[in-house]
């Protein structure tokens, strides 16, 4: 295996850490106005990631600069290609950062909504595009011999891809149901258990359609094998749930997650970027990637940094393990 | 195409706005970091209640901070595969590692930290809280540091090689790339300048309560650490500026000519106080000039020949083809000044605070005051009278912003300064834009982020108003008994969190 192929894998690994994480929490972003009944219980919602989703989403940060540096020619192609939906997903990325900041910093009824809204909206609408985003990738789009993208926004917008932003939003949100059963006490982690039925249903028709057409598509053995496994802990997260295991039941839909993306991977591979105008066109590991030495002193971090990363990030869930119900929310404002 | 919507001017607008904004938080969370994690680390130690509530104070006003630095910095990287697509293909395999080193440890240290530290009052034991804030610092250090180094390598690249067949820059040398000379100063400098900004941040904020006899002990603490952290800060930013100043001089003389207006090399060169000058005929038509200043600044002493603009610009295109290799003139040249100008009233105000505010040193004792009392302001023997001392805590206030205005000008001199070239003597700006990104599409991304940080900007600066006003908070019970196990103690299950959104 070759410097470009480890860090096809690594890059795999950012976008899977990244989905397994951020996935939970847009999914309670979501839940803000799917669970919560009130403003008690929303705040409840808000608090079980309050420390954790800015760490969650240095994963993106994380995919985005290791691809800069190991894949240039992906990067420059990928999202300037992708410039619009990427500039919608920025632009809540940034609004949501905000909102969970300063949401309680002010007293005002209105400020509070407000907020509230944007964090349900910039949940919700980066689920479904980076969906929308990796099914044009691996389904291939119009580029052309210079590595340019070629094709309009539009173009972007195809069922495949619009199915694929489906099953990411409805598959995060099932994971934000598990996770808010698992970090919740009271009345609300019970309905958690019941909507996660609901949402957990939905997720694996969605995912199977989208998973069997990626399969029919450009599947191979190995891509098979990872979404039987997807689809098996789909079934097994649904039925931990209804058992009453939570821990399991989250554990089960992360690996969901997991499997899932590492198929995308799988069919991807060796390409990083296909390009539906001609094959010879195609972004690959080996035409995109960076010079040897480069990817060896980013081997070298990758290798040092990631499980350091892995661990205090670990450790800070472990901190924060603790239920939280709505006795536990304090005043209103501070 | 008419210049003003070419998507190279386009671009370049949306990334200097995107990243002068992004600057005005990072110097702030990087030296505020630091100085809350010192009055925390005051605290541990000394547990001396005014610096628990100084932490709390500080603390919040950093968080009010930071959450935008953090925010307006994923623009920056992305920013440079959407609207720089062929400056990332070229420069990838060099440039991109920075980014990477800064994402994989200096993100996630801070972004993990911070989560720890604003949740983990009731959480964490006493010292690991505080291990926690000092972390958040190292990780602002660690990540201006390697966007610096970046930075540092398109002001002057090192360590890499054309590799023809590809048509790019190739890494060669990695650590020459960290640690080159324009990188070691560019850091030392942003540093300083950082520690200036924060430090007459706190001084401002001090000034204002002390001015209405308000929350004293925290203030008058703050308003020493800050009067400390402006006047060492300033004190570095001004050596450390004179010794990048000549390293540019060696690296990039047409910026610091620019930086001069100097059109014609001269033998000794004059330092200008005042220019002003007809670009298109290449010479200043007024010009204040003290002589031979700027023949040391370049070199340290005041007699040595200083190239021009106009012999830079020949011998440049003797070096690189027909073109025109000068910045525009007057914003380097006004961007230098506005720079050390706004930077230097802010630490000429902190070394005269020192002096007022000075403890012991040549202090009559019956000048001397208590830690509940507000500072007397002693000139030389005497007081000063109340409208001076309502004075100077005014201009304390009104000119916290002034290193901010520094930092802008700081950074759009030493860009502008480079162009038009966007990596110097190796690829230029106009090479550098994406061909696949229509103007329609950078006119729409510059527009929405111009009027969304435009939006953001008056609801974190409400936010910090009303922060300031509140002034400390008072403690409570569980304030001043933090946990002894982590996790917490499991006193009682349903006890409210320390801290919630």
């Amino acid at each position: 295996m070759e410097l470009h192929d480890v860090w096809f894998v690594l890059i795999a690994v950012l976008w899977i850490g990244y989905f397994f994480l951020e996935g939970f929490d847009f999914g309670v972003g979501v839940l803000t106005r799917l669970l919560a009944r009130d403003r008690a219980e929303k705040r409840v919602l808000i608090n079980t990631i309050g420390p954790v989703w800015d760490g969650n989403e240095v994963w993106l940060l994380t995919a985005g600069g290791a691809t800069f540096a190991a894949f240039p020619e992906w990067y420059a192609t990928l999202f300037s290609g992708f410039y619009l939906p990427l500039l919608v997903i920025l632009v809540c990325l940034i609004v949501r950062g905000v909102a969970f900041e300063y949401r309680a910093k002010r007293p005002e009824e209105h400020w509070q909504r407000n907020w509230e809204t944007a964090i349900f909206w910039t949940s919700l609408i980066p689920a479904f595009l980076w969906g929308v985003a990796f099914g044009n990738i691996v389904r291939g789009v119009k580029i052309d011999a210079e590595f340019e993208y070629v094709g309009t926004v539009w173009d972007l917008l195809n069922p495949y891809a619009l199915l694929g932003g489906l099953v990411t939003l409805s598959l995060f949100t099932f994971h934000g149901t598990v996770f808010t059963a698992l970090k919740t006490v009271g009345e609300i982690r019970a309905r958690a258990r019941k909507l996660a039925l609901r949402v957990g249903l939905v997720t694996a028709v969605l995912a199977l359609v989208f998973l069997l057409w990626t399969q029919a598509d450009r599947g191979d053995g190995t891509s098979l094998v990872a979404m039987a496994v997807a689809v098996a802990a789909l079934v097994a997260a649904l039925a931990a749930n209804q058992a009453g295991r939570e821990g399991w039941s989250f554990a089960l839909s992360g690996v969901t997650i997991v499997a899932a993306v590492a198929m995308l991977f799988l069919t991807l591979f060796p390409n990083v970027m296909p390009s539906t105008l001609d094959a010879d066109w195609s972004l690959t590991v080996t035409n995109a990637s960076s010079s040897p030495y480069t990817l060896k002193i980013m081997t070298w971090l990758a290798v040092i940094a990631t499980p350091l990363v892995m661990l205090y990030q670990g450790w800070t869930y472990w901190v924060f393990r603790k239920r939280i119900g709505t006795q536990h929310i304090a005043d209103p404002v501070h | 195409m008419d210049l003003a919507l070419a998507p190279e001017t386009l671009a370049r607008w949306q990334f200097g706005i995107t990243t002068v904004y992004h600057f005005l938080f990072v110097p702030l969370t990087i030296s505020l970091a630091a100085l809350v994690a010192g009055l925390q680390t005051a605290w541990v130690r000394t547990e001396k209640e005014k610096y628990l509530r100084a932490t709390k104070f500080w603390g919040k006003l950093f968080l009010i901070n930071i959450a935008m630095g953090v925010v307006t910095g994923i623009v920056q990287e992305f920013q440079f595969g959407m609207n720089w697509s062929d400056y990332s293909r070229f420069v990838g395999d060099v440039f991109g590692a920075p980014l990477a080193f800064e994402a994989l440890i200096a993100f996630f240290f801070e972004s993990t930290f911070i989560g720890l530290w604003i949740f983990g009052w009731d959480k964490l034991p006493k010292k690991i809280h505080l291990a926690c804030i000092w972390m958040v610092s190292i990780g602002t250090l660690l990540s201006a540091y390697f966007i610096l180094a970046a930075n540092s390598w398109m002001q002057h690249p090192v360590g890499y090689r054309i590799n023809e067949e590809k048509g790019r820059a190739e890494l060669t040398d990695f650590w020459l790339v960290l640690t080159q000379n324009t990188t070691l100063n560019q850091v030392f400098h942003s540093f300083s300048a950082a520690f200036l900004t924060g430090g007459a941040f706190m001084v401002g904020i001090a000034a204002f309560h002390l001015m209405r006899k308000k929350h004293i002990p925290v203030m008058r603490t703050s308003l020493r650490l800050g009067l400390v952290t402006l006047a060492v800060g300033g004190l570095f930013t001004a050596v450390s500026g004179d010794t990048l100043g000549k390293v540019m001089y060696e690296q990039q003389p047409m910026k610091m000519a620019a930086a001069e207006a100097l059109w014609d090399g001269e033998e000794p060169a004059p330092f200008s106080v005042f220019a002003y000058g007809d670009v298109d005929e290449g010479h200043n038509k007024v010009a204040l000039e003290i002589p031979g200043l700027l023949s040391f600044l370049a070199h340290s002493d005041f007699e040595s020949y200083v190239p021009g603009i106009n012999d830079t610009n020949e011998a440049l295109r003797e070096k690189f083809g027909p073109g025109d290799y000068k910045p525009i003139v007057p914003v380097a040249y006004w961007g230098f000044r506005w720079m050390i100008g706004f930077g230097m009233a802010s630490f000429s105000l902190g070394l005269l605070g020192l002096w007022l505010t000075r403890k012991r040193f040549l202090l009559p004792a019956a000048h001397r005051t208590g830690e509940d009392e507000v500072p007397l302001l002693v000139l030389l023997k005497k007081p000063l009278g109340s409208r001076l001392t309502r004075l100077y805590w005014l201009l304390a206030l009104w000119t916290m912003a002034f290193p901010l205005i520094a930092n802008s000008w700081g950074w759009i001199f030493t860009e502008m300064g480079r162009q038009p070239w966007v990596v110097y003597g190796v690829m230029q700006t106009r090479d550098a834009v994406s061909p696949g990104v229509s103007t329609a599409e950078v006119i729409t991304s510059m527009s929405v982020f111009t009027l969304l940080y435009a939006v953001l900007a008056v609801i974190e600066v409400k936010l910090l108003a009303k922060y300031v006003k509140a002034g400390p908070p008072e403690l409570g019970e569980s304030d001043l008994n933090p946990p002894t196990k982590l996790g917490g103690d499991h006193r009682d299950a349903d006890k409210p969190m320390a801290f919630s959104y």
